[in-house]
């Protein structure tokens, strides 16, 4: 079977179009490349909609934290030490058990019993703390002059968020964000091996990749396919978030912008 | 009858209810493995943060050596492990350590062996060089695969604590190393007796963050085939039907990982108390805003 052949059946393999059985012996490369790449759709489609979605939550979360009233600042505060304060692969596992006992009492949620919407909310609701805690972190640092700047403007309420409080915010944490993002979609690795089942064998890339270990019981060719793959991915984001950094730094003296820098942080 | 009233009886669970039964529930030996476990987490824990602190260490040394090769090397470890999903390490490490040590053990102790050790789908080594031997008891099975987890863990979190180490060590104020020097100190005296110790105070905030990310980590146990929490949680919570057990139950596994969340909830919580103190401990002295706030405050 010729490579091109292999790439029109598995391409779209994950998502359930091209060829139903998996390959079961003579592995090529050609296929590990074809389905673990296929797999890769997955990781994306969660790490680009957990992320966009999240971006909004955690602006609003930040400023529940930063904000003077009490209620408010309490339930953020939760919010955020609920979903950094325990991991990741726990999260997930509890969210399917419940997930599955409401779909139980109420048919309504069955979708959320599927990787494709579970797990998503999951991701989001992870993110989303993460990176409010970023952005409140940036709010504390905002420069008093610009927020006295604002006022002697005479700019307050939405206005004094809009013009100047977010974008400084922004600028100051979009450092910090560009690593949440790449370990986010990491962390979309770890959806099919957490409860959250790969309905007719439709995975991640890592799923992909474990199932080519585990029936070649050779772990030196698809894990290293899967690292070139995020190597790749973690490039476009960087790449991504570079230009957002320029634009977010544009009004700056050249030695004033603030460089991405990435720190470790690891599983969540 | 009579005896199931007997209060700590719990040789007749269908006649308890309410608050009994569930005490008797939560001791039987399937809920002992599940409070074992627990002491599993807390010894991968106890073992893997010095080891991943030691490779570490030798990482951030690699990436500051003088000579080249192991300078790359250093840096490439640090590189490599960061930019990958670290679940994929977990997987890729416990085979590729498994079958480089069975490798190793059948050059040696077969080397008149002539088949191929990969055949198709397979991985053939000579029966001596098994790890750990075919006849072996079930627990040396058991603490030989905790073992490769444990080296997991510690390859891929020294990635990260060589980081942290690293950027500490550069961190470390120059006039005080040049002092050190101008007092006669050779290199390694420098190293020893002033770098070691003063890079801590910077090194802190990093390593600790390590520690948080390194307790959300051990769940990934489950995945490396150890018997851990998430897998009692999994086990003890699915529905239980009458025949099988003398406590049946519908499925309470939703239950099981609330209490995992929980505990997980706590043990950050604590830990975050406590390393709050060790880094007011650190500051004392030190040429930092956190030290310098100390000694306002104390004059």
């Amino acid at each position: 079977m010729s490579c091109t052949q292999t790439i029109a059946d598995y391409a779209f393999r994950s998502l359930g179009y091209g060829e139903r059985l998996l390959p079961r012996s003579d592995f090529t490369l050609c296929q590990q490349f074809t389905l673990i790449g296929s797999g890769m759709i997955w990781n994306i489609y969660f790490g680009v909609l957990a992320l966009l979605a999240g971006f909004v939550l955690a602006t609003a979360v930040a400023m529940g934290k930063a904000s003077l009233n009490p209620v408010l600042r309490k339930l953020s505060e939760w919010f955020v030490f609920l979903f950094r304060g325990s991991p990741l692969f726990i999260q997930f596992f509890f969210a399917y058990f419940l997930f599955l006992s409401l779909k139980g009492a109420y048919p309504f949620f069955s979708p959320l019993t599927s990787a494709a919407w579970g797990a998503l909310i999951v991701l989001f609701l992870n993110t989303a703390a993460y990176s409010a805690e970023i952005f409140h972190g940036a709010l504390q640092s905002i420069p008093k002059g610009d927020t006295e700047a604002a006022d002697a403007y005479g700019l307050s309420g939405w206005a004094r968020f809009r013009r100047v409080v977010w974008p400084t915010m922004l600028r100051l944490a979009w450092p910090a964000y560009t690593n949440e993002a790449i370990f986010l979609f990491h962390a979309t690795t770890l959806v099919f091996f957490a409860g959250f089942p790969a309905r007719q064998q439709k995975g991640d890339a890592l799923y992909y990749a474990n199932y080519f270990a585990d029936k070649t019981f050779n772990p030196f060719i698809p894990y290293p396919i899967l690292a070139g793959y995020f190597i790749l991915l973690t490039l476009v984001v960087i790449g991504v978030f570079g230009l957002v950094n320029r634009h977010l730094n544009r009004h700056l003296p050249q030695e004033e912008r603030r460089k991405l820098r990435l720190r470790p942080q690891a599983i969540r | 009858m009579m005896r199931g009233r007997i209060i700590g009886s719990c040789s007749d669970p269908a006649a308890l209810e309410g608050f009994q039964w569930f005490i008797c529930y939560l001791t039987t030996g399937k809920h002992m493995n599940l409070y074992y476990s627990f002491g599993t987490v807390l010894l991968l824990l106890a073992i893997t943060a010095p080891a991943a602190l030691a490779f570490g260490y030798g990482g951030a040394m690699a990436a500051r050596s003088a000579f080249a090769p192991l300078r790359w090397f250093g840096k490439a470890y640090i590189a490599v492990v960061r930019g990958v999903p670290d679940i994929a390490f977990f997987l890729f490490f416990v085979i590729a350590l498994d079958q480089g040590f069975e490798y190793l053990r059948h050059k040696i102790k077969c080397p008149d062996w002539n088949e191929p050790i990969r055949q198709g789908s397979d991985f053939v080594v000579c029966a001596a060089a098994k790890l750990p031997p075919g006849n072996a008891p079930q627990w040396q099975h058991e603490t030989y695969g905790f073992l490769l987890a444990v080296l997991t863990f510690a390859i891929v979190f020294g990635a990260f604590a060589a980081n942290v180490l690293y950027g500490a060590m550069r961190a470390v104020p120059k006039a005080q190393l040049e002092t050190a020097e101008a007092y006669g100190m050779t290199r390694k005296q420098v190293t020893r007796r002033v770098l070691i110790p003063q890079m801590w105070v910077y090194a802190l905030p990093g390593l600790s963050n390590l520690w948080m990310v390194l307790i959300k980590a051990t769940p990934l146990l489950f995945l490396l085939g150890v018997e851990d929490i998430v897998y009692w949680a999994r086990e003890l919570g699915g529905t239980k039907t009458p025949n099988y057990t003398q406590y049946p139950h519908g499925d309470w596994r939703m239950w099981y990982f609330f209490g995992l969340l929980v505990f997980y909830l706590a043990f950050t919580k604590l830990s975050e108390v406590v390393l709050e103190r060790i880094m007011a401990r650190l500051n004392q002295g030190q040429a930092t805003s956190g030290g310098e706030a100390q000694r306002k405050a104390a004059a």
